[in-house]
C-alpha cells in the first residue's frame, strides 16, 4: 500500500573495523513483497554473520549483488520499489524454474547427495543460478509478449510491476498495456496476468470489472508459478543441531534421509552449549556424505573433488587458528570431575528455573560459573601477554563457543562481566547469545572483548580435546561428555568403595608462555573442588 | 413531519432555535422589518421582538464584528449576509479574529453566518458565487452546505450549537425549488457525515449543495444505459467525510468530483488529492472533476448556463468515465 520512492539497500557498516561484507543469502527474490525491517538478506563479515533488515517497504525490484560476492560497505545491494510501482518483473518467476530443472538433472544422475542440500544455500562456485539463468529467455519477449500464453506463470509472481515492459511498450500504441492501479492490485492479489484478460475499456484496456469477471470465471492460471517460487526461498539455514530439519524440497524427494547429522566434522570442536544435553541426533546408519550441503548443485566432478570458495567466516577461522598456534605455546591439561553434586543441584533447580524464568540450567552454566569464580584466584589464566607486559583483570568476559549449521562454522559470543552474574544469570546469558548466534542476530560488539573462553564439545560424547586459544587470551577451557563411570570413593567409614558417579573431563589449554603447568594445575584443582563440592544456588 | 421547501426548513429551524434558547438572536441587513431579502426571517421580529432580530447598517464588517463580540459575551448570534458574496467585506473580522480567537485565547466564538449562495437565476458576478473553498482553507472555521430541507434544518441546529464560527451556505436555487419531508420536532444533523443521495456501484459522484440534484439527474440518465452511479452528498466540507468518500471510491473505482464553484483551487481539488493519496490503488480511471470554469459568474442566462455545470455536462463526463 505504500507509495513512495525507491529505496536502496546498502551493505551496512557492521562495526568500525569492518570494511566489506559478503552476501551469504538472499531471503527475498526480485518481485517478492517486503515490509519494513523484514529480514532481507544475510551477510557475512569477518566479525559476524547477520541478517540485514529491509530499509523500506514494497517490492524487491532488483538484486545488484549476488550471493557469494563480496563488496565494500555502502555498496548498493538491491533496490526496493514501492509496491504497485513496477519492478524488474518477469525475472523471478522465469528464473527459478530454469535453475531448478538444471539442478535435479545434474544431481540425480550422479548421486543422491544432491537433495541433501536441504537448506544449504547453494554456494558461490557455480554461478549464482537464479539471475544468471534468466537473462537469455527474458530480454526477448518485448513486443506482444503480454498476451502470450507463456506469461501467466511469470507474471503471477508480481503483476503489479510490468514496469519495464509497460513503459517500453506504450508506443505500440493501443493502450492495451496500461494497467490501472486498481487492476494492478487485484491482479497481484489473485496472481492473474492482466494481459490474459479481455479488456473492454478504452482501447481494449482491462477494467476493474473485466478482471473481476475474469477471476470469478475461475480462469486464473497460477499453478505453475507456485512451486516455482518456493524453491527460491526455503533454505533453512539456522537451526542445525537440535531441529533436524525435514528437507522442504518438494520435487526431488527420493534421496535417503539427508540427515543434518553434525558428528562427522571433528574439526570444529566447539559445540553449542546449552540445549543439547541428550545428544539429540540419532543419525540413521552411515550417512557418509554428511554435511555435504552445498556441493550437490554443482555438476559431477570428473576427479571426485569439488572446490568451493571459503566464506568470510571460514576464512576468519582459518586465519585465526593458524595465527593462534603460531603465537601461543599451547599446552593442555585435563582433570576428571565427579559431578554428582552438580547433577543433584541441577535436578533441584531445573524445574524451578524453567518454570519461573524459562531458563535451562545447563551443565555448561555450572561449569562457567565455577570457572569464573576460580579465575579470581588464578588471574593469569584470565590474563594476556601484551608485548612485554602481563595483563590481569578484575573482570571476566567469557566467550562461549557456539557452533553453527551442522558443525560448519562457529562463533564465540562474549558474556561480559560474568563475575557479576549468578548461576541463573549465566545460564540465561548463555542461552541468549547462543540463540542470537544461531539466528544471526549478534552484533560486532557481542564477539569482542573476551578474556577467557569455554568450549563444550561434550555434547557429541567426546571425552577429551585440545582446543585452540582465542587470541589474545591466555587459556581456553574444554568441557566434555558427562558419563557414568565406576569411581573409587570413600564411604563414611573411610573405606574405599567403587561407586557409580557422573564424571566429566575438563581440559584447560593454556599459553605456556604465560601460564605454567603448576599454575594451570592449581586452577583445575580448584575448579574441580568447586564443582565437586557445589553448594551454591 | 411535513413537506417543506428548503427555505421553509431553514426558517422553521431558526425559529425553533430562537424559541428554545434565549441566547440565539438574528442580525443582518433587512432581516427585521422586511423579513430578509429571501424572507427567511419573515415574522421573526413580531414573534421575538426587535432586540432579537436586529436590522443592521449596510456593513458586513459591523455584522460579523458585532456577532463576534456578542459571542464572546455568551450569546449565540446567527448573522445573515444578504448574499454570500458579501462576506468578503467581513474577511478580516471573520478570518483574522473569529477564526483564531479560540486558538489564541481559548474563548469559543459560537457564531453562525447564513450565506445565501449559488447561481442559476442571472444574479450576475456579485450575487451568484460559491466561495466555500476560500473559507474551507481557513483553520478555525467550519463550512456547511446543506442540499435537502431536512439537512438544512438539522445542520442549522448543529451549527448554532457548535462553539466555532460556522459558515452556513444555503443555496438560493434550492430555496423554493426543492421540497422534502422535514421532522417538526427539533433535531440535529452531525457534521462530517456524508449522505448517500443515490446508491450505485460503477461510478461515484462526490458533490454537495445544488449540484446534488444535477448529479442525480445525470445519474438517472446513465441508469437508462445500465450504469449505476452513486451520488454522495458531503453535506459539510469542514469537516468532510473522508471515510465515506474513500469507501465509495474503493467500491466504484471511478470518481467524478462535482461542484458549482470554479475549478482551480475549488474544494474538489482537495477531495481529488485525498483520493490520490489514500486510494491510489483503488482507482480504475483518473479522478475527474467537473466544475465551473475559472471566470466570474456571467449575467447573461445563456452564458450562466454554460458556466454552471449542467446535467448534460455531468452525464457526458460520466459516460467518458464509464467507457474508460
Amino acid at each position: 500500500m505504500s507509495t513512495g520512492t525507491q529505496v536502496e539497500v546498502v551493505m551496512p557498516q557492521m562495526g568500525v573495523s569492518v570494511s566489506e561484507g559478503t552476501i551469504t543469502r538472499w531471503l527475498k527474490q526480485p518481485g517478492e513483497a517486503v515490509t519494513l525491517d523484514e529480514p532481507l538478506l544475510e551477510i557475512s563479515t569477518d566479525k559476524v554473520d547477520t541478517e540485514v533488515p529491509s530499509p523500506g517497504e514494497g517490492v524487491l525490484a532488483e538484486i545488484r549483488v549476488q550471493e557469494g560476492e563480496t563488496v565494500e560497505v555502502g555498496s548498493v545491494l538491491a533496490v526496493i520499489a514501492p509496491e504497485g510501482a513496477a519492478a524488474a518483473e518477469p525475472e523471478p518467476a522465469t528464473a527459478p524454474p530454469a535453475a531448478e530443472s538444471q539442478a535435479p538433472e545434474a544431481t540425480t544422475e550422479t548421486e543422491p547427495i544432491a537433495p541433501a542440500a536441504a537448506g544449504a544455500p547453494a554456494p558461490q562456485t557455480s554461478p549464482p543460478p537464479v539471475p544468471q539463468a534468466s537473462p537469455p529467455p527474458e530480454p526477448q519477449p518485448q513486443p506482444a509478449a503480454q498476451a502470450g500464453p507463456e506469461t501467466p506463470g511469470a507474471s503471477a509472481a508480481d503483476v503489479g510491476s510490468p514496469a519495464q515492459q509497460t513503459h517500453a511498450e506504450p508506443q505500440a500504441g493501443n493502450g492495451r498495456t496500461f494497467v490501472s492501479p486498481v487492476v494492478a492490485r487485484i491482479a497481484a492479489e489473485h496472481g492473474v496476468d492482466p494481459g490474459a484478460v479481455a479488456g473492454t475499456g478504452q482501447g481494449g484496456r482491462v477494467t476493474k470489472k473485466d478482471i473481476l469477471a475474469f477471476i470469478e470465471s475461475g480462469a486464473t492460471a497460477p499453478p505453475a508459478q507456485q512451486p516455482a517460487a518456493e524453491p527460491a526461498a526455503p533454505a533453512p539455514q539456522q537451526p542445525p543441531v537440535e531441529a533436524p530439519v525435514s528437507t522442504p524440497e518438494p520435487q526431488v524427494a527420493p534421496a535417503p534421509q539427508a540427515a543434518p547429522a553434525p558428528p562427522a566434522t571433528p574439526v570444529a570442536p566447539p559445540q553449542p552449549p546449552p540445549q543439547a544435553p541428550p545428544a539429540p541426533t540419532p543419525p540413521p546408519t552411515p550417512v557418509v556424505p554428511v554435511a555435504r550441503g552445498p556441493e550437490p548443485v554443482q555438476p559431477p566432478s570428473p576427479t571426485g573433488e569439488w572446490e568451493e570458495p571459503m566464506n568470510a567466516m571460514r576464512r576468519g577461522i582459518a586465519e585465526h587458528m593458524r595465527r593462534s598456534l603460531d603465537t601461543s605455546a599451547h599446552v593442555t591439561s585435563a582433570i576428571e570431575v565427579d559431578m554428582s553434586k552438580v547433577v543433584a543441584a541441577r535436578e533441584r533447580l531445573k524445574q524451578e528455573y524453567q518454570r519461573a524464568y524459562g531458563v535451562n540450567p545447563t551443565y555448561l552454566a555450572f561449569v562457567t560459573k565455577a570457572a569464573v569464580e576460580t579465575l579470581r584466584d588464578w588471574p593469569w589464566v584470565n590474563g594476556e601477554l601484551r608485548g612485554e607486559k602481563i595483563v590481569t583483570r578484575s573482570f571476566v568476559n567469557v566467550g562461549v563457543a557456539v557452533s553453527l549449521e551442522e558443525g560448519k562454522g562457529l562463533i564465540v559470543p562474549v558474556i561480559r562481566n560474568a563475575q557479576d552474574l549468578n548461576l541463573l544469570g549465566i545460564a540465561r546469558a548463555i542461552a541468549d547469545v547462543a540463540e542470537r548466534a544461531r539466528t544471526k542476530k549478534l552484533m560486532p560488539d557481542d564477539v569482542q572483548g573476551g578474556t577467557f573462553t569455554i568450549t563444550n564439545p561434550g555434547g557429541y560424547g567426546t571425552f577429551h580435546g585440545t582446543p585452540v586459544i582465542s587470541q589474545p587470551q591466555a587459556a581456553i577451557l574444554g568441557t566434555y561428555a558427562l558419563v557414568k563411570r565406576p569411581w573409587v570413593v570413600q564411604d563414611e567409614l573411610g573405606q574405599d568403595v567403587i561407586a557409580i558417579r557422573p564424571m566429566m573431563n575438563i581440559t584447560l589449554t593454556y599459553d605456556h608462555r604465560l601460564v605454567d603447568g603448576a599454575y594451570s594445575g592449581g586452577f583445575l584443582r580448584d575448579l574441580r573442588a568447586r564443582l565437586e563440592h557445589w553448594d551454591g544456588e | 413531519m411535513a413537506e417543506k421547501t428548503y427555505l421553509q426548513a431553514i426558517s422553521d429551524g431558526l425559529r425553533q432555535e430562537m424559541q428554545r434558547d434565549q441566547r440565539v438572536f438574528v442580525l443582518g441587513e433587512d432581516v427585521g422589518v422586511y423579513g430578509g431579502a429571501f424572507k427567511v426571517t419573515q415574522g421573526f421580529q413580531e414573534e421575538f421582538g426587535a432586540h432579537r432580530v436586529l436590522d443592521m447598517p449596510l456593513s458586513e464588517t459591523a455584522i460579523v464584528g458585532g456577532s463576534t463580540g456578542a459571542a464572546l459575551m455568551g450569546m449565540r448570534p446567527v448573522a445573515e449576509m444578504q448574499f454570500a458574496d458579501f462576506v468578503s467585506c467581513a474577511w478580516d473580522h471573520l478570518v483574522t479574529v473569529a477564526a483564531k480567537q479560540r486558538y489564541r485565547a481559548g474563548t469559543p466564538i459560537p457564531i453562525v453566518l447564513r450565506l445565501p449562495s449559488g447561481g442559476g437565476f442571472s444574479g450576475g458576478p456579485f450575487h451568484s458565487q460559491n466561495p466555500e473553498s476560500s473559507f474551507a482553507h481557513i483553520p478555525g472555521l467550519k463550512v456547511v452546505c446543506p442540499a435537502t430541507p431536512e439537512d438544512a434544518k438539522g445542520l442549522l441546529a448543529t451549527a448554532i450549537e457548535d462553539p466555532n464560527p460556522v459558515l452556513y451556505f444555503e443555496h438560493k436555487h434550492l430555496y423554493r425549488r426543492i421540497k422534502g419531508e422535514v421532522p417538526d420536532e427539533r433535531f440535529t444533523t452531525p457534521f462530517g457525515k456524508a449522505r448517500v443521495h443515490r446508491e450505485g456501484d460503477d461510478i461515484t459522484v462526490i458533490t454537495w449543495g445544488a449540484m446534488v440534484y444535477t448529479a442525480d439527474e445525470a445519474a438517472g440518465r446513465l441508469a437508462d444505459d445500465g450504469l449505476s452511479v452513486e451520488v454522495l452528498d458531503l453535506r459539510t466540507l469542514i469537516p468532510w467525510d473522508r471515510e465515506a468518500v474513500l469507501e465509495s471510491v474503493a467500491r466504484c473505482s471511478k470518481v467524478l468530483v462535482l461542484h458549482e464553484d470554479t475549478k482551480t483551487g475549488g474544494f474538489g481539488a482537495e477531495i481529488a488529492a485525498t483520493i490520490a493519496e489514500h486510494a491510489f490503488e483503488q482507482l480504475d480511471a483518473p479522478v475527474r472533476r467537473v466544475a465551473a470554469p475559472d471566470s466570474p459568474v456571467p449575467f447573461a442566462p445563456s452564458l450562466e448556463k454554460a458556466f454552471i455545470p449542467q446535467v448534460d455536462d455531468v452525464a457526458a463526463a460520466l459516460r467518458e468515465l464509464a467507457a474508460y
